[in-house]
This record gives C-alpha cells, structure tokens and sequence, in this order.
C-alpha cells in the first residue's frame, strides 16, 4: 500500500437482483499511472468503473456494498455528485454520438460546467479531437451530426468527449475495438502522454494492449480479484497464480 | 503435419464434371419458391389492410363535402344561425369549439407534458409510479360521458363555476389528460437511454440532459399527442353538454372573440347534435356543411401538426 493512492476500492460488493457481479474487491490505483483491469466476461469489469463515478445508481436493479474513495474521499458520501462524474472521463465500449453537432458533442460538457469563452471552447474541442487521434477527419465537418460518423469515428468522439470536461481519471472501457490497429497505436500514445495529468483506468481485453500500457494491471475473475501488481509481474512467467499465468498467456480462454 | 501445407502424396485426379447449363446454378428451389410466393401473398394482404383504413376516411370526407357544398360558403362559416338554426351560419359555434379547444389544451398540456415527464425520466419503479400509470391507462378508458357527469359535480357545482366555458373546458382537459400523457412517455422514450448515459457520464444532471438531449429529440412525438387532444377535444359532445355548451346564443358575427370564459357558449359538435336530431326541418346541406366545418377545424390543426412532423424528420438524428 504507497501512501495517498488516487482511487481506493475498499470490500467493495456489486449485485444486480440476485445475481452478484463483483464480491469484495479492494484495491487502490496509484496516482499518475495506468491501470489495466483485465479478466473474462461477467468478471465485473465494467461494473468496477461504474461505482467509481457512481452510475451505478443509476443503473436499474444494481446494489453495493463497499466503498470508494477519490483522493481520500468517499465517493459516497461527496454531495455534488454532477461535481464527481466531471472529475472523471468515461468511455465505454458501445460509442454513442449524441444527436448533436462533432464540436457541440465534444463542447457539451463544458457548456453543462459552465463559464467557458467562445475562444477557449473552441481552442478546448481542437484539443480534445486531436488526442483522440479524430482531429484530421473531422476537422472540415465539425458542424456534421456526430450521429452520422463511422462506428470508429464515433468511438473516438466519445474518447474526446470524455476529455472535454479534463478530468483528473480517465476510464476507458474496451476503447479500441472499433478502432483500427494504426489509430488505437496513435491513441495509446496519446495515454502515456496524459498520464502526466490523470489517472488511467484502462478495461481491456486486449490483454498485451494492458501489457504495453499499464504499470499496474489487475485481473478479475468471475467478480473475484484474483491478483493486482505491476504489470511486469503479472505477465512475467511465475505471476504468483496460476489463474491469472494461464489467462495472460492464453493457456484458456 | 499441418492441414495448411500441401500434401506430398498427390492428390486423387478429381472426376471430370459435366459442363452444368450455368443459368441452372440459379434456379429456385421448391423451397425458396415457396418463400417467395409467402412473403408476396403477406405483402398484398397486408397492403391491403391499409389501403383499407384510407377508403372510409375519403369516402367520409368526400361525401361530408359532396353533400355540403351547396351551403357551404364564407358567409356560413361567419354568419349567425336565423329561423330557429334552420338558416344562417354557424359562426357562434366555430367560435365556442375554439374557446373549448384552446382553454382546455391551456390546462392540459402544461400538466400533460410535465406528468409524462416526470413519469419517463424522474420516477423510479415503485408503488407511487405504478399506482400513477394505472390511473393514466383507467382514465383513458372512461367514457366520456362520466367524464361530463364528473364535470358537473366538481366544477360545475363544487367549484361553483357553473355551466360556462371553463367547466366544459375543465372537463374537457380532464378527459384528454391521459393521451397527453401516454402520447409524451412514448416520445420520451423513443429517445435512446444510451444518449441519457453518455451525459450523464459527463456530469450533466437529469434536467440538463432534458433540457438538451431528450425534449429536442422527442417534440415531435408530444406535439402529436396535444394534437389527438386537440381533436378529441373539438368532437366530443357528451362532456360539454352539461357543463357549458348551450344550444343558441347571440353574439356578432365574425366577431373574434365573442365570449368571456364565464359565459356558456355554442360549440360545433353540440350544435351538430341539435340540428340534427331536435330541430325539425333543417335544410340538409347545411347539416353537412357543420358536420364538414368541424371536420375541417380538426383537418387544420392536424395539418400543422403533420407539417411540423415532416419538418422535424427531416432532421432526425439518429
């Protein structure tokens, strides 16, 4: 345990209805790094990301126990919620465009925060597009229905969304699956690049997309951490578990 | 020995093919025949149908206007009714189906909408919002002729109101609640959820993604349900007979604005009603020439309403 890590997951329990989806997992993400979480389906994955910026509540059915805390604090007991989640980037794995214009998409949560310029804002979605690695192909067409990009496009309209409002974690949740190879090494250079300014929760399935990333992976199973450790460890040849050796290495799966 | 490199022993000479007809390579099989000739039978059935719900709309149309169009002219339309309403116009009745039209959409759509949005995007599954829902589908399923005897008691006699335009107007909005309200929770949630998330994620509160995602996205939808309101509304007789519709009353001709909201007034399908079934003798074509002035008052307003729809498809967004 190194001292003040930026998110601490402590006992924390997920259920939906009956059926339980993460059981007791306690770890902390150490400031300024990546962090891969890796692990099959149903490994609670998501839901881990979920509790962090608290959609979780808002997901119908779902119960935790548990707590999370955000630079010290509990996430559970912050009042502003609204305050949270901009302090946290989320993208998931299905992009979604909203119905608005690519720069009113990438401008939309500023404009909900409040108190940007005309001049800043557009300097901001310049700036988000290009770390998305979407800045050349949009560029012409801001004024285009981000529902109308391509499927990759999209997904990297919400990576650029999810840095709009800057926040200090970025998750990223099966980002690149929409995403060419070329683009997705584009991007992931864009992540050791910020990871100067934030935190990175990075999901994958990709296991040597976590292998090439991260400095601290962890690998759930069946909503069970099986083990977190530096990354060099988890893919070395004697990971400590044998769960996780057979997983990185493909031995099933 | 991988499947992928070339076995050394070789292979077995195939056997000669017989050059095949190659337009044989394509013909149908029973089965695909069969296919074909299902989907092309359900698509002229089902065509059918729906060129079936077109006919009785023209033929109703068609024949209203035929049989009206020897009374049907400017001065009807503006004129007052004469000889006991078996002359003149029907201008007092146009006028009081406005007022009705108007004022009850006045109460009825601020609370309509704002319900069916409280109940698509703020409720949660519980008790309070099935026992909500269920007296929204009850509602719906009251014919409206207890709506008017309702009307009586509580806005004609317990507020006192008496019979005059706002309690046939209460009444009114009373009965066509629930379609506002269904027709907004449809179009609210034919708005993906998936849009909800995304903004959410990006820490907009629940009324900001409303406000910029939801309502812009669903207006179409709601403006169709203020308009079935707005149809319901300007037929129904039932609800306004006892509580503010009244069989003749004088007012200026062409004038716009002849009643106050205390005054019991004409409307078009009550006068509609009277004419033809408790005034001996009314020339015919006028009859239908009320009958078509009614409906062509609905006709108007469901033409806004399609115009705007069109309008607003054009820019879908999804």
């Amino acid at each position: 345990m190194i001292a003040n890590p930026k998110i601490l997951v402590s006992d924390l329990s997920v259920s939906y209805g009956r059926k339980q989806v993460l059981k007791d997992v306690s770890l902390y993400v150490p400031r300024n790094s990546i962090f891969a979480i890796i692990g099959p389906a149903t490994s609670g994955k998501t839901t881990l990301l979920k509790c962090i910026n608290r959609t979780l509540e808002i997901t119908p059915g779902a119960r935790s126990t548990g707590c999370v805390h955000i630079d010290g604090e509990d996430v559970a007991k912050m009042r502003d919620v609204y305050e949270l989640r901009r302090r946290i980037g989320m993208v998931f794995p299905l992009p979604v465009g909203l119905p608005l214009s690519v720069y009113d998409n990438v401008a939309y949560a500023p404009r909900m925060a409040g108190g940007w310029g005309r001049a800043e804002l557009d300097e901001l979605v310049e700036r988000c597009l290009r770390q998305a690695a979407l800045w050349d192909e949009v560029k012409d067409r801001l004024k285009t229905l981000g529902t109308m990009l391509s499927g990759g496009q999209q997904q990297r309209l919400t990576i650029a969304r999810a840095l709009s409002h800057q926040p200090e974690i970025l998750c990223l949740d099966e980002f690149s699956i929409a995403i060419d190879p070329v683009t997705t090494m584009r991007i992931e250079d864009v992540l050791l690049e910020l990871r100067k300014d934030m935190t990175i929760l990075l999901v994958t399935n990709l296991v040597q997309q976590a292998r090439r990333l991260a400095d601290v992976t962890c690998f759930l199973n069946k909503g069970e951490l099986v083990q977190v450790d530096r990354t060099e460890l988890i893919f070395s040849d004697q990971p400590g578990n044998q769960v996780t050796h057979d997983y990185v290495h493909g031995v099933f799966g | 020995m991988s499947p992928l490199q070339p076995s050394s022993a070789p292979a077995p000479a195939p056997a000669p093919v017989a050059p095949t007809d190659p337009s044989a390579l394509f013909t149908a099989t029973d089965r695909t025949r069969r296919k074909l000739l299902t989907q092309r039978i359900a698509g002229i059935v089902f065509g059918a149908m729906a060129a079936a719900i077109l006919l009785p709309l023209l033929v109703i149309l068609g024949y209203i206007f035929v049989r009206a169009l020897p009374a049907l002219d400017w001065g009807f339309v503006t004129g007052l009714p004469e000889q006991g309403m078996r002359a003149g116009g029907i201008w007092p009745a146009l006028a009081g189906t406005a007022y009705l039209v108007v004022f009850s959409l006045l109460v009825a759509a601020p609370i309509g909408v704002m319900a069916g949005i409280y109940l698509n995007e703020f409720a949660r599954d519980n008790w309070f919002t099935r026992a909500v829902n269920l007296a929204v589908v009850n509602l719906a399923g009251v014919p409206s002729i207890v709506h008017a005897l309702f009307g009586v008691g509580a806005f004609v006699v317990f507020a006192g109101l008496g019979k005059s335009i706002l309690a046939a107007s209460l009444t009114l909005a009373v009965m066509t609640l629930p379609v506002i309200i269904v027709a907004t929770k449809e179009a609210l949630a034919a708005v993906p959820r998936s849009f909800r998330e995304a903004c959410w994620n990006l820490g907009a509160s629940r009324w900001q993604v409303i406000r910029t995602i939801v309502l812009p996205n669903s207006f179409g939808g709601i403006l169709t349900g203020l308009i079935l309101e707005v149809c319901r509304a300007a037929g129904e007789t039932a609800p306004i007979m006892f509580t503010g519709a009244i069989v003749f009353k004088a007012v200026e001709s062409g004038q716009l604005l002849p009643y106050n909201p205390t005054d019991q007034c004409m409307a078009l399908s009550y006068h509609l009603h009277t004419v033809a079934t408790q005034i001996p003798g009314v020339p015919e074509p006028m009859l239908y020439a009320t009958a078509a002035v009614l409906v062509g008052f609905v006709l108007v307003f469901n033409s806004f309403a399609i115009a705007m729809r069109v309008r607003l498809r054009a820019k879908k967004k999804w």
